[in-house]
């Protein structure tokens, strides 16, 4: 053995995770302290900010000054958020109702068929997002795929007006993001013993109440990974917002993105982030803590 | 230790090979399809230097990009307004622009213009206008007001669209509504709000990208359009037509600056005083189908550029040039956007 290696395990054991605390922490801590830092400066007018620390870009956020310089409450960003969540809250609740099907359907088949369905779920993903969100234009569009057939038939006499709407939208990042639901659904299925299922047959369960009673409570950890992996890009996404929403209504994606471009305020954006990145931490800390008690019911039964 | 020698000679002999080699490069950050290959070819054939062109999508990209420490480039392509806030943050440098041989070419009205009056940092590129464009299949107007697309006719309801950033649309509320650019008075900037938050009913899309699809595909009757991008719609046979309506229309003027940390400033000058030999910017012009400012080139157009009416417009046009608004105004300008976004 070398003698540069520590000599305590403690030591070694740092040694061997150094190369996984480097990764993170430039990957990770490097940017989310620097977005922390200039979410309290001052900005610069042109881009950029000043080395002043000020609370501005957090008061924005739910103060602003009228015409008269008073400091009066301006619901307009809350809403905005507020807005974000219920779209991103819309299009996992979409990922759910078709992609737990999926799943179960994946995993009702042979053994040596699944990789195959699974392989099938990820190819959506070896195309760019945005040119599979351009083809939605193509379907949902004036003239595009689903009404030209309709019109040719006489079934529908003018234009359906389905892009550049919310439906539009929900439709978009709910096609973006199923496959992450479908995913560890099925590997939470995977592990489900269908005896189990029988089970609950005979003991008098019906159809219904096998499906509510045990499995769903059984791939619960699967079904809430797979929301939140949807829910948290949504809360971000603006590719579907702008191309399939006609960019009417900001998204908060949008609005960190406006900040930091047009309106060249980078601690607002930073602060918006942050405001973005603290729901989402608090979430999973409840997760988190759930699953934990969960766990320790479990073992204690 | 001997290993650790070697390896650093090895890159010390790659980063000299490596700067030898870029005397005879040229990095150009522009527009999106900005940038017509074959100028490039012909620059590259007669200069021997290789040419590599990186794209942005806006002015406020760009900026972003250069204020946050981007390097590399040897020419960037800003509008007008923005050539003194790239000067003010020290973000591009003095070439001497006057002096380059081909300077005499450049017509008398574009030499020194004021956001570059002695003309140091700037060459030029293309100078167009923005209005808006109709599809006269689906329209019954003739574009001859801007009251067409602030406060359009019931023809036009769910059928509209506007840029998706504020600048120009902006800049067009104030032409209509009789507003000096970048006002910093909150009372007027609530009337270019009310009439902004009044044309959302009727907008479907706010977009910068695809206006020439959304004319032809019927999805809007109306756009926000570019004159020489709509030009190019026009030639793909759809019946757009660019409109000029008698408030005016908001004027822009790209052009060539150099980057403080170019590193290729010689062949950054020689593309500027190649831009400015008629042969070469009438090429441009071909391509992008806007205005040019230099003399001589309309002898290189072809017969269907000669005659495009987006390129020729009414002798009697206001055409109005955004300044460098202050930053009270810009903020103004944010808040009145986020208003009409919510």
């Amino acid at each position: 053995m070398s003698n540069w290696l520590p000599r305590s395990a403690a030591g070694r054991r740092w040694l061997g995770l150094a190369p996984s605390y480097f990764v993170i922490g430039i990957f990770m801590l490097v940017p989310m302290v620097i977005m922390g830092v200039f979410s309290f400066l001052e900005p610069n007018p042109y881009g950029g900010v000043k080395p002043i620390g000020s609370l501005d870009a957090y008061v924005k956020l739910f103060f602003e000054y009228d015409l008269e310089d008073n400091l009066v409450f301006n619901p307009g960003y809350i809403n905005i958020i507020f807005r974000s969540f219920q779209l991103s809250l819309g299009a996992t609740l979409l990922c759910l109702i078709f992609g737990f099907p999926v799943a179960y359907f994946i995993t009702l088949q042979p053994a040596n068929r699944r990789n195959f369905y699974i392989y099938l779920v990820t190819i959506p993903f070896w195309t760019n997002l945005l040119i599979r969100t351009f083809a939605w234009i193509i379907i949902l569009g004036r003239g595009g795929v689903i009404e030209t057939p309709l019109l040719a038939m006489g079934i529908i006499e003018d234009s359906l007006r389905m892009m550049y709407t919310d439906g539009a939208i929900a439709i978009g990042l709910t096609y973006s993001y199923l496959p992450l639901m479908v995913l560890p659904i099925y590997a939470s299925l995977e592990k489900l013993d269908f005896r189990l299922l029988e089970a609950a047959s005979d003991l008098y369960a019906n159809r219904f109440e096998v499906m509510t009673k045990v499995v769903i409570p059984l791939c619960k950890p699967g079904i809430i990974a797979g929301c939140l992996l949807v829910f948290i890009p949504c809360l971000g996404a603006f590719i579907a917002p702008n191309l399939l929403g006609g960019g009417k209504k900001l998204m908060l994606g949008s609005l960190v993105q406006f900040q930091f471009a047009s309106a060249r305020n980078w601690p607002f954006g930073a602060a918006l982030s942050m405001l973005l990145l603290s729901a989402v931490v608090i979430t999973l800390i409840f997760y988190a803590r759930a699953a934990k008690k969960r766990a320790v019911l479990e073992g204690s039964a | 230790m001997k290993r650790h020698l070697t390896l650093l000679s090895a890159a010390t002999a790659m980063l000299i090979s490596g700067s030898s080699m870029a005397a005879e490069e040229l990095f150009i950050y522009n527009w999106t399809e900005y940038t017509p290959p074959e100028l490039i070819t012909k620059f590259e054939k007669e200069t021997g230097i290789k040419v590599s062109v990186d794209t942005y999508d806006s002015n406020e990209t760009l900026l972003a990009k250069l204020q946050a420490g981007a390097t590399g480039y040897d020419l960037v392509v800003p509008s007008q307004n923005f050539v003194p806030i790239l000067v003010s943050e020290g973000l591009i440098q003095k070439v001497a622009v006057h002096s380059l041989a081909n300077y005499k070419n450049l017509e008398e009205r574009w030499q020194k213009p004021e956001w570059d009056p002695e003309q140091e940092y700037s060459a030029p590129w293309q100078w167009g206008t923005t209005s808006f464009s109709y599809n006269s299949e689906n329209y019954s107007g003739k574009g001859t007001s801007l009251k067409e697309f602030f406060e359009p006719s019931e023809e036009v309801r769910g059928r509209l669209s506007a840029f998706q950033t504020p600048d120009e649309v902006v800049s067009l509320a104030n032409i209509y509504l009789g507003i000096p650019f970048c006002s910093e008075d909150a009372k007027q900037m609530k009337k270019v709000q009310d009439l902004l938050v009044g044309q959302k009913e009727f907008v479907v899309a706010y977009n910068s990208e695809t206006m020439s699809d959304l004319l032809t595909s019927g999805e809007a009757v109306i756009t926000n359009h570019w004159s020489g991008f709509s030009r190019l719609g026009r030639l793909t046979g759809a019946p757009i037509v660019y409109a000029y309506p008698k408030e005016g229309v908001v004027g822009w003027y790209d052009s060539l600056v150099v980057p403080t940390s170019a590193k290729n400033v010689e062949n950054a000058k020689k593309f500027m005083n190649f831009m400015m030999d008629p042969v070469n910017m009438a090429m441009l012009t071909e391509n992008q189908g806007y205005g040019d400012a230099v003399k001589g080139t309309a002898a290189y157009y072809s017969d269907e550029l000669k005659s495009a009416p987006e390129i020729n417009p009414p002798a009697d046009l206001n055409v109005f040039f955004a300044p460098t608004c202050s930053p009270k105004a810009q903020s103004l300008i944010d808040k009145v956007w986020t208003k009409v976004m919510q």
